[in-house]
């Protein structure tokens, strides 16, 4: 095969997924001219596994990518066809949503975006090589032979890279969803320093929708009112698809405890380590012996297919057993498959490798997102894949990079954790993950990154003022609630006592009156005469603030704290080896991290406090020395 | 741990030495208003309008109860001229070591945090105090210092409490893990907790945790003293120890056996240990009614007692007969006191115990020393009894207690359950902080340890 040159770009996207897609929007709208690898046209953007965007934690990402500029939220608001909001009885901070999708349209309208973006270039290539000069990245060359030239690479490639599939004893070289493996790229990353690991991840059937009996099932509705995900989606009214549930039992465990010998888990077949948040069916079979049934929920694919994804049941057991353990299931006694279910080995990074921008420490302008930096999940690759993309056009531009902390955003969270701890397993986001999660809601995404989108160039001018007025006419009517004072009259009083609360002795705000769990900004309307007629986004952020203030202002404490550690930097150059007093383990992590501020370090496993302390020590004594040394010249 | 110089810290600044005067440093922004939530000054003067490098009389009471602890002299030196170049108060008590820890936690309990080990000398060399070519050897005493103290905390946690810290904080993984999982997993079944099984959670923690607060060593040391009952038949001479031991004629003191009828009790203070004497009236087998009533009380004085000083008369001849009408439990620490030594016959050992003379004072250093000993070795001992002495430990379980109540009064309230969670988080954060786990990926941990979840 002869190399030819194919052109020059400022960015190589390597990879067409959730990850991919963000990242090469994000550098293209940034002005950044991009091109997107895909090894198939046909996977852009594609959901391998289950048909939905959003859950808990994730549906947080989703809109904290929409707040930067990203496209997830708008794509998923234009395709879905069942939308929840989760958690509503639990507190605002976990308030999240979840909406089945409509996967081919999803992929369709992704596609049509990223097609109709100026200065991006889409291309069915399997990259297989990266050029690499002095450290810095500066070419990829793909399988036909074409060399793209570039000024950065973000590499996004999911489960492709080596991917190997299981069903049972058959085992071969794929891609997800049957489509071709990525061969050769992981060579390259070896040559060029970038340790891999192997992880593994599975997915159920799909079976027809003709085959099942719903009528054994429960169903699954969707919300009466639907929230949309993206700040700019205003309203959606769709005609809503439901989901059904039912159940594994007794005769299903039995097949499989008979069949775990088949299992390439069990044999050892897979070495790949999968994630607890996503056990096969056999393997919760196998840890949780007492448990009589799993839940099994059955989720369509979309509105022009009879294929329904079978969460619960991802399983890498011969298709046979497969098959027959579905059927034992109510409403799937007669099930036929359209994919059998199985489970996949891939290739990725270890994450501790990376900067917090996503950057590779060693080698620079290359960039990596996604599944490929040991995470799972489809939020959680468009989260990474936008701040790879932010962070490589800022490169380009010679700019200060975007790193969000762990009180910022989830997706602070997210980077946060994967770049300081090798995970053993891939990485899902919880709202559990978060210790700031009051403060990291869904319903202020727009407040919290909104500015930061704007400031990169991917929020336009329009829907940045639109974004300011918004702000302002929340912090006024938080104003005017703290000053109206409502009159222990008996008719407030009345409406006190109707609303499930006691009646007040003398005037008391509004503002302290919302404070009471029974009271809401919307029932309590009445006591409050002169309400201006707000939107809900604005009406709702009023409430959470002022109803959860005490709580709030307690982990705002929590989060100056947090942010004094972390504006403690660490300069780049440091040397761990030199500095007495640290232990040997320490100085091994500290060396491989190499934190970027005391805070990070103190959050990397195996450095003490005694640790952190003597860094910090360390660091003053050398700034005074500069100092010295600076005065004496 | 706050590497940034910007919260008030404090420290007992003469260390563990057993001498009278013991000097509590707060060093920080704000350290003088700390000082005012506890000190009085006789003054009136409130500690931030003191004139820098100035000293004044004052009392220091309880953060809480306002109870007094000790009379102490308050000094003042302003940054940037003092130690740690920061505003610096030192408290001086005169109290002894025990009521220096008292003033110490009050200080805490005021909003001061214990300074980590070396932290002064640390801040005095952050703040450009300290020399350059001081500061190698500042980061060798800070490094080991910390390393030391890290290993401190896990080792000062002997059986029993480690135990109790054990449980409380797997109720507490426990509770958050079933609370995380419903949030993080809402379609899942999973068994919930109610309110109700919450409150039932939260009401045993926190009765664990008060009662571990309320055995806390120092406080009631510090009230009570060392509860130390003199004891032994009529005329051996035990208003006389008493009197000795106080210096002061308190007691009757006669010749004609049975002069004390009742109990009498004196505080003490043997190098910064307060014990509190009780001397009881003599016993013996007696008719008189009104003396037996005396001698009823001595004996349940003796329930109460941490140490007992049992007094023989050895005029009376050394091979008297020990044999008491009354039985003493083994649990009790009890000192032999051979009185009278100025009119005994002949030389006497004093092998099981001390020997002393209340009239000419011969012994009594020793038996102070022996009371002083056993009283250490008791409160060591109670330390394995699961008894709370460590300041940072009660600083941080009152937190975590302050952190219950309000989880308690947040589900009383019906707050959602996230809000609660934060608390209960906080709860065991500072928890964690006492034996030095840090809780990191715990909860998820034991979610996914006990629960089925997942596609």
């Amino acid at each position: 095969m002869k190399k030819y040159s194919g052109g020059s770009f400022d960015t190589v996207v390597i990879g067409a997924g959730h990850a991919g897609c963000e990242a090469a929007l994000a550098t293209a709208r940034m002005g950044k001219e991009t091109l997107l690898l895909t090894i198939n046209l046909d996977s852009v953007a594609m959901m391998p596994c289950n048909p939905a965007i959003g859950g808990t934690g994730k549906g947080h990402l989703v809109r904290e990518i929409d707040a930067l500029g990203g496209e997830m939220g708008k794509n998923i608001d234009a395709t879905m066809i069942q939308c929840r909001m989760l958690n509503t009885a639990k507190g605002p901070a976990v308030h999240s949503l979840r909406a089945q999708a409509d996967k081919k349209a999803y992929q369709f309208r992704m596609k049509e975006v990223i097609e109709n973006q100026d200065h991006l270039v889409l291309k069915q290539q399997e990259a297989t090589k990266l050029f690499i000069e002095d450290q810095k990245i500066t070419g990829v060359q793909v399988v036909t032979g074409a060399v793209y030239q570039c000024r950065s690479c973000i590499i996004c490639t999911g489960t492709y890279l080596k991917g190997r599939v299981f069903i049972g004893d058959v085992q071969y070289d794929s891609g997800p969803n049957g489509l071709f493996p990525a061969r050769y790229l992981s060579d390259s990353l070896k040559e060029n320093g970038i340790k891999l690991q192997r992880f593994k991840t599975g997915t159920p059937a799909r079976v027809d929708e003709k085959t099942v009996d719903y009528t054994k099932m429960q169903i699954q509705e969707g919300d009466e009112e639907i929230t949309p995900f993206s700040f700019e989606t205003e309203h959606l009214d769709i005609d809503q698809v439901p989901c059904y549930l039912t159940y594994t039992n007794t005769e299903t465990h039995k097949i499989i405890n008979e069949n775990l010998d088949r299992s390439p888990l069990v044999t050892g077949d897979v070495v790949g380590i999968g994630p607890r948040y996503c056990p096969s069916i056999e393997t919760k079979v196998m840890r949780f012996k007492d448990k009589e049934r799993h839940q099994i929920f059955m989720e369509p694919e979309g509105l022009y297919t009879r294929e329904v994804y079978v969460q619960g049941m991802s399983s890498c057991l011969p298709e046979e057993v497969q098959i027959n353990l579905y059927r034992t299931v109510a409403g799937m006694e007669n099930v036929e498959f359209m994919r059998t279910a199985y489970a996949i080995e891939y290739d990725c990074i270890h994450p501790t490798s990376l900067k917090a921008t996503l950057e590779s420490k060693q080698i620079e302008g290359l960039f990596f997102a996604g599944q490929i930096n040991g995470t799972s999940g489809y939020e959680e690759a468009g989260a990474q894949g936008i701040l790879a993309g932010i962070n490589a056009g800022l490169k380009l531009d010679e700019k200060e990079p975007v790193i969000l902390d762990r009180s910022q955003a989830y997706i602070g969270v997210l980077v946060d954790d994967i770049i300081n701890e090798d995970a053993s397993e891939p990485y899902r986001m919880m709202t559990s993950r978060a210790e700031y999660r009051l403060l990291l809601r869904q319903d202020n995404a727009d407040l919290r990154l909104t500015p930061i989108g704007h400031q990169v160039g991917l929020i336009s001018e329009k829907r940045y003022e639109q974004f300011l007025r918004k702000k302002e006419k929340i912090a006024e009517e938080m104003e005017r609630v703290r000053r109206v004072i409502v009159g222990a009259t008996d008719r407030n009083n009345q409406t006190l006592i109707n609303l499930g609360t006691t009646p007040i002795q003398s005037g008391v705000s509004l503002a302290q009156l919302l404070k009471r769990p029974q009271l809401s900004y919307e029932n309590t309307a009445p006591l409050d005469t002169n309400r201006p007629d707000y939107s809900k986004h604005i009406c709702d952020e009023v409430e959470i603030q002022l109803k959860y203030e005490g709580y709030i202002k307690k982990q705002n404490a929590q989060v100056k704290q947090f942010k004094k550690m972390e504006s403690k930097r660490i300069p780049e150059n440091i040397d761990y080896q030199l500095i007495e007093g640290l232990r040997l383990e320490a100085v091994e992590k500290l060396s491989e991290v190499r934190p970027m501020s005391i805070g990070q370090a103190s959050r990397i496993s195996g450095v003490s406090p005694a640790d952190i302390t003597v860094i910090h020590v360390y660091l003053e004594n050398r700034k005074k020395e500069n100092a010295n040394r600076d005065a004496e010249k | 741990m706050d590497l940034f110089n910007d919260d008030v810290i404090a420290a007992i600044a003469t260390g563990d030495s057993a001498g009278g005067i013991g000097i509590v440093r707060i060093s920080g922004k704000g350290a003088e208003g700390i000082a005012d939530a506890v000190i009085k000054t006789s003054s009136g003067l409130l500690v931030k309008d003191f004139e820098t490098f100035t000293m004044h009389y004052g009392k220091c009471f309880d953060y809480y109860d306002h109870q007094l602890i000790d009379e102490v002299i308050i000094s003042v030196m302003k940054g940037p001229h003092s130690y740690t170049a920061e505003d610096v108060v030192e408290i001086n008590c005169h109290g002894g070591q025990v009521v220096t820890r008292t003033v110490l936690k009050a200080v805490l309990d005021a909003g001061a945090r214990l300074a980590e080990p070396g932290e002064f000398t640390k801040r005095a060399f952050l703040n450009g105090r300290i020399d350059l070519s001081q500061a190698e050897a500042v980061m060798d005493v800070i490094n080991a210092k910390t390393e030391k103290s890290l290993a401190y905390s896990m080792n000062q946690l002997s059986g029993g409490l480690s135990d109790q810290y054990q449980r409380i904080d797997q109720e507490l993984v426990h509770a958050l893990t079933i609370i995380d999982a419903s949030i993080d997993y809402p379609e899942y079944e999973i068994d919930t907790l109610t309110t109700k099984d919450l409150l039932k959670i939260i009401d045993g923690l926190l009765s664990n945790v008060q009662s571990l607060l309320s055995t806390a060593q120092t406080g009631k040391i510090v009230r009570d003293g060392i509860a130390t009952v003199i004891l032994g038949e009529p005329n051996v001479g035990k208003s006389s120890l008493l009197n000795a031991l106080i210096n002061s004629d308190r007691a009757l003191v006669t010749d004609i056996a049975g002069t004390t009828r009742d109990v009498v009790d004196e505080y003490i203070n043997i190098d910064g240990i307060p014990f509190h004497i009780i001397d009881t009236a003599g016993i013996r087998e007696t008719q008189n009614k009104i003396e037996a009533l005396g001698v009823k009380k001595s004996l349940s004085m003796l329930d109460q007692a941490d140490l007992i000083l049992l007094v023989y008369d050895v005029s009376r001849g050394t091979s008297q007969d020990k044999a008491l009408p009354f039985d003493i439990n083994p649990d009790k620490t009890v000192i032999n006191v051979y009185n009278k030594y100025d009119l005994a016959e002949s030389n006497i050992q004093d092998e099981d115990g001390i020997v002393i003379s209340t009239k000419t004072h011969y012994g009594l250093i020793n038996l102070k020393n022996k009371m002083k000993d056993e009283a250490m070795h008791r409160i060591n001992k109670k330390d394995n009894e699961n008894v709370l002495s460590n300041l940072r430990h009660i600083h941080l379980l009152n937190q975590v207690n302050e952190n219950l109540l309000n989880v308690q009064c947040g589900l009383n309230q019906n707050i959602p359950i996230d809000l609660t969670a934060i608390d209960l988080k906080n709860a065991l954060d500072c928890l964690r902080e006492i034996t030095g786990r840090n809780v990191g990926s715990d909860i998820i941990d034991s979610i996914f340890a006990h629960f089925c979840l997942g596609k």
